[in-house]
Formats: structure tokens, sequence, C-alpha cells
């Protein structure tokens, strides 16, 4: 039997486009990735778990997950404030900091990451003033959540931006003739339909920040049971070439954040399904 | 007085949108304000509803004889119809019509039966009660306006503000649901205006038509009065097609293009440039000169679809003239493109310029 995957069109090109498509996923990620299991297999199970079960990789886990998590939850909040703030109201100086944004972009992260220890450290700008307070940032898991969420900002803000640009502004007036105060509109109103690229911006600076290396590894400190990262890990891994131990570690966090993003994905279908039906 | 407007002016940055205007809507009437885009129409209607505010000290808003100017939209009890309907995309036809219900204060919101009975009873009123569960995208233009209409009627209005409301839908659509507004106003009587730039649609629907231009209201009156009796050139252009010819007035003479016919208007002391005025229905045509004021016209294009017979000519010097003639009388003629013939207008209205602009 024959299936029928596509409705003819007269425009051609999607045999073509879908080839190229699945050509270039496979040399750009899947074939790399596929590398990364085969090189875990020459691992036997005992050896594998314990690798991946072992206290130091555990703690790691725990802080690249955790810390990205809060990172990227404060960069929903705040991102899709920025966002808004640019998309909706027109005030000198708007250009640059739109501009602004997209400098974790460009900026080598490994800069970042000393910028940020200078600024955080005891002594720094902002430190200094954060010490007698008894909160320590660089140096400590907070540095961690402070640099994942400056490279993840863009990610919420730029996914953000053409939606609300999209977003009919009668909607609101609607809802406010209708006797709804500011914060119903907002609750029931605008974040019902900015939800699913919310949650689209939350998983991209996820992501991010699950991979994110040059920044941390200045600003954490990379104290063993504390501030190690995983990326760390890996990295150091890879120095004493246990090769086979460093894509172990890959390979749980690849499966945990492939999860994750799953997870998020059906979300966002999940609430995307009910209102966006096709035309009957 | 339902609806108040008392000297309000608005402008946007240098932009005079509106110019001291006053507007009476009396309770249970349903009034158009028909005008170009830009004229101010939407303006007005908007700081009506709140959701625009006039410039400071310029007037007042008194809704039922009470000053809502600084009052904010959500409490003036307006029910706001927009042109692309604005739904709330998410939300069921029911939740949609339900909004306004549920986002009262706990002590004035009705119980959850009461939402119910109540958004069915709007559905039946907008003929739609098959329609509670689906979501907007999967209704036809004509149907989300109406469960805007029923959205906005939920909660009771003072006063039903509709900002061209039928624009963004096909023609029959349009006609369709003008006859039921119509219909619906006359049940329920709610004190409702309309904004549009449909001329046929004011003069429909509206007991009282209102015409704005740049910011200023040009007449006030009924369909037949704005039709039949323009108060100036402005309405009469607008209101209804027209051939225009350029002229003068000469004390009791006007000589408008190849037309010289008696003015009777105001006598002016100068030679003054003015304009006349005729509508395509009240031209008729000879295949004769037959002594009355007329002039040479030759037969461009014959269009014999619809209820009358619409003929575009040219006179000698090149100026076009419509005209619309009954199927009878194009029949007896026997116009045929090409044939010259001559053109006699019945009513001609004149408009010499006016100092006021």
């Amino acid at each position: 039997m024959k299936i029928c995957f596509k409705q003819r069109s007269i425009l051609p090109g999607f045999g073509l486009a879908l080839g190229f498509t699945l050509v270039y996923l496979s040399l750009i990620a899947l074939i790399p990735l596929l590398g990364l299991f085969l090189r875990t297999a020459e691992l036997t199970w005992g050896q594998f778990w314990a690798t991946v079960t072992d206290m130091r990789v555990l703690a790691a886990y725990r802080l690249s997950l955790g810390a990205s998590l809060i990172a990227a939850t404060i960069n929903l909040l705040f991102g899709a404030t920025v966002a808004w703030v640019l998309v909706r109201y027109r005030f000198p100086g708007r250009r640059l900091v739109d501009a602004l944004i997209d400098l974790p972009f460009a900026l080598p992260t490994a800069v970042a990451g000393i910028s940020l220890t200078a600024i955080y450290a005891e002594t720094g700008w902002i430190g200094r003033y954060l010490e007698p307070l008894n909160i320590k940032v660089a140096f400590a898991p907070l540095g961690v959540v402070v640099a994942l969420t400056f490279i993840g900002l863009p990610f919420v803000v730029r996914t953000l931006q053409p939606v609300l640009e999209d977003l009919d502004p009668e909607v609101e007036e609607a809802a406010a003739s209708l006797g709804a105060r500011r914060g119903q509109t907002v609750r029931r109103v605008i974040l019902p339909e900015l939800w699913p690229v919310l949650m689209t911006g939350f998983a991209l600076a996820f992501a991010r920040a699950l991979g994110e290396y040059g920044s941390i590894v200045f600003i954490s400190g990379n104290m063993p049971m504390r501030t190690e990262i995983v990326p760390l890990l890996i990295v150091m891994k890879l120095e004493q070439f246990d090769y086979a131990g460093a894509t172990a570690i890959a390979v749980v966090m690849l499966s945990m954040s492939f999860i994750l993003l799953l997870a998020i994905n059906l979300l966002q279908w999940w609430s995307g399904q009910r209102h966006c039906v096709m035309q009957p | 007085m339902s609806i108040e407007v008392q000297h309000i002016s608005k402008h946007f940055g240098t932009f005079a949108a509106l110019k001291d205007v006053s507007l009476n809507v009396a309770t249970g009437e349903l009034v158009a304000l028909l005008g170009p885009s830009g004229s101010g129409k939407t303006t007005l209607l908007r700081i009506i509803s709140g959701l625009e505010a006039p410039d400071q000290g310029s007037g007042q808003i008194l809704l039922h004889d009470e000053d809502v100017t600084s009052r904010h939209v959500g409490t003036r009890r307006v029910g706001f119809v927009f042109q692309h309907y604005a739904l709330f995309r998410h939300m069921t036809v029911f939740k949609n019509i339900a909004f306004g219900l549920q986002v009262r204060p706990r002590k004035l919101r009705p119980a959850r039966h009461q939402i119910r009975e109540k958004v069915h009873e709007l559905l039946k009123l907008v003929q739609l009660d098959w329609l509670a569960d689906r979501y907007p995208a999967q209704l036809s233009g004509g149907q989300r306006q109406r469960i805007a209409l029923a959205r906005a009627l939920a909660i009771e209005p003072k006063v039903l503000l509709l900002d061209e409301p039928f624009g963004a839908l096909d023609a029959k659509t349009r006609q369709e649901l003008r006859r039921w507004l119509r219909r619906l106003h006359s049940e329920l009587h709610v004190t409702s205006v309309l904004v549009t730039h449909d001329q046929e649609e004011a003069l429909e629907v509206a007991d009282r038509v209102v015409i704005t231009n740049a910011g200023r209201i040009e007449q006030i009156g009924t369909p037949e009065e704005v039709f039949h009796h323009p108060a100036n050139e402005f309405v009469m252009n607008f209101v209804g097609h027209v051939n225009v010819f350029h002229g003068r007035v000469e004390g009791d003479r006007a000589f408008l293009g190849p037309l010289e016919v008696e003015y009777s208007g105001q006598r002016h002391a100068t030679t003054k440039p003015a304009r006349g005025l005729i509508r395509p229905y009240d031209i008729d045509i000879e295949t004769q000169a037959n002594g009355k004021p007329g002039f040479k016209a030759t037969v461009r294009h014959i269009n014999a679809a619809g209820p009358q017979v619409k003929i575009d000519l040219t006179t000698d010097s090149g100026e076009p003239v419509h005209v619309e003639l009954p199927h009878e009388r194009f029949q007896a003629l026997g116009l045929v493109v090409g044939k010259t013939v001559f053109v006699n207008p019945r009513e001609i209205n004149v408009f010499v310029d006016d100092e006021r602009r």
C-alpha cells in the first residue's frame, strides 16, 4: 500500500526540500549523536552505572538541571516583561535596548563569565554590597544561576517579540470594555494567548543553559560537589582521555534534557490543541 | 438623553481628529456616524466608550445624564463591537459571551447557572445556540460578529457602540446582518451608535444619520433628510452618487459646464465659483432637443444589469455624465453606444463656494 504524505501541489520542491532536510539533519545532528551512544556502548553496564552514579557526577546533574531551570524561569518572567515593554511602548533609546538584548548572543561566553565574576566577586561593584548581606554570588551556585540567566535572556525576548507584535490590542480593549480589570485581562486573555510561545522561549533558554560551559567555569569556581556543572565534568573526563566516561555522562544529560524538552513540547501541543483548530 | 457629547475635541499629536463636536442620542435610538476615513467618526465612538480620552478640558461625555468623562471604560457599562470581532481565540463561544459576567467582582457576579442561562438566552437571540462549544476560529465572519455582539450585550450595556461592525464581511453577509441588526434593535431598544463609511448601510439601518467630515459634524438628520435635503455639498456628494459640474454663479443665473440654469439661492454681489450636483436618477435623456435646459452628450457605456439601467455619457467638452433610467424608459429610447442624445437634468443642487472653508 502506498502512503501519501502530501497533497499534490503545483508548486514543486517538497521532495527536494525534505530530502535536503533529512541529509542535513543526519550530518549535523543525528550521526554525531549516534557516535555518542556508540562510544558509550564501549562500557559495560556496570562501568556505565558506576560512572553516572558517582556522587560528584550526581551533584553536577543536580546543579546543571536545577540552575538551568531556575535561570530559564527567571528569564521567562523578566524576558516577557522586557519583550512587552519593547513592543508596546515607544521611548527614547528603545532601539538601543533592543540591540542590547542580542549582546549575550554575540559575546564570547568566557568574556561574560569573567565580567560577571569581576562584578559579583566579594570586592566587585555589586558583590561588595551583597557581601554584608551574606549573599555570595561568585564562586557559589547562585553565580551559576546568574550566568545562565544572562546567556538565556535573548531566547525568551526574541521568541516572544514577534508574537507580541501580532497580539491585537483590540482584544485587550474588548476585555476592558466588558469590565475586566487589568490583572484579569492579563491573566485570562493575554497569558493564554502567549502560553505556547512562552513555553518555547522557556525551552530554548533552558536548553541553552544546559549546554553552557564558557561563562560558568569562571564564575562558579568549580568546587567538587558544590559548583561543578555537567559540561565541566565531561571536559575533565576528556582531558583524562576517558572518552567513554565522558560520553556516558553526556548520554544521561542528553536523555534528561530530551525528556524535559519533550514534556514542554507536549504541554505546548496540548495548550495549542484547544484553540488552533482548522477551519471546518 | 442616553448619550450627550458636549464640545469634545481630540488631537493626535498635531492632527485634529475631532474639533469641538457635540451630539445627542435619544434613548432607544440607533444613530449612524457616517463619513470618509479619517473624518473622526471612530475616534468619537471610542471617546464615548472610554477607550480613548478627549483632549484635557475639552468637554464632557454624559451617559444617561451621568458625567462619565473621567470614568474608565470598564465602569461605563458600554457594549463595544469591533470591526475585526476581537473575540478571545482561546475561549469557546460560550466562554467568550460569559466573560463579561465572570470578571465581575464576586459580590456582583451571577451564580454559575444564572450565567449559563444568560449565555444561552443571548445565543438564542443571535440565533447561534448550536455553536456554544466552538472556538472562534471555527466560525464564519458573520457568525463571529454575531457572537461579538452577544458578548457585548451580556453585560447589559447602557449603550451599544459598533465600530464598522460589518466592514470585514462580504457584501451578501453584510446585507443580511444589517437587516438582522435592525430587527434586533427594534426588539431590544438599546441605545446604539454605529460607525460606518458605507452610506447605504447608514441609510438603511439608522434612525438618524450623523455625517462627519474632517473632525466636524456636517449634518444630523433622518436618512431621508440627509439624502433628499443635504445641508451642504459635502453631504450631497458623500451620500449617494452625484454628477458634479463646475462653473459659476452670476446674479440669478448659474453657468455650470454645459448647463445654464436659474439660481434661486442666496444672492452674491460678485461672480462666484460654484458647482452643480445632480443625482444620476434626476436626469432624463431625450433623443431630440425639447427646449428644456440641457445639453448634448454621447452614450459611452450601458449597463442594464440591476433595477435601473446605468448609462455613461460624455458631453461635447469631454465631461463624464452618469445617468440611471428605468428599464421601460431605456427601452422606449432605444439607446445604443455611440448615439448622440440630449440630457435634461430634472433637479440640480447648486453650491456656491462657502466662506467657511
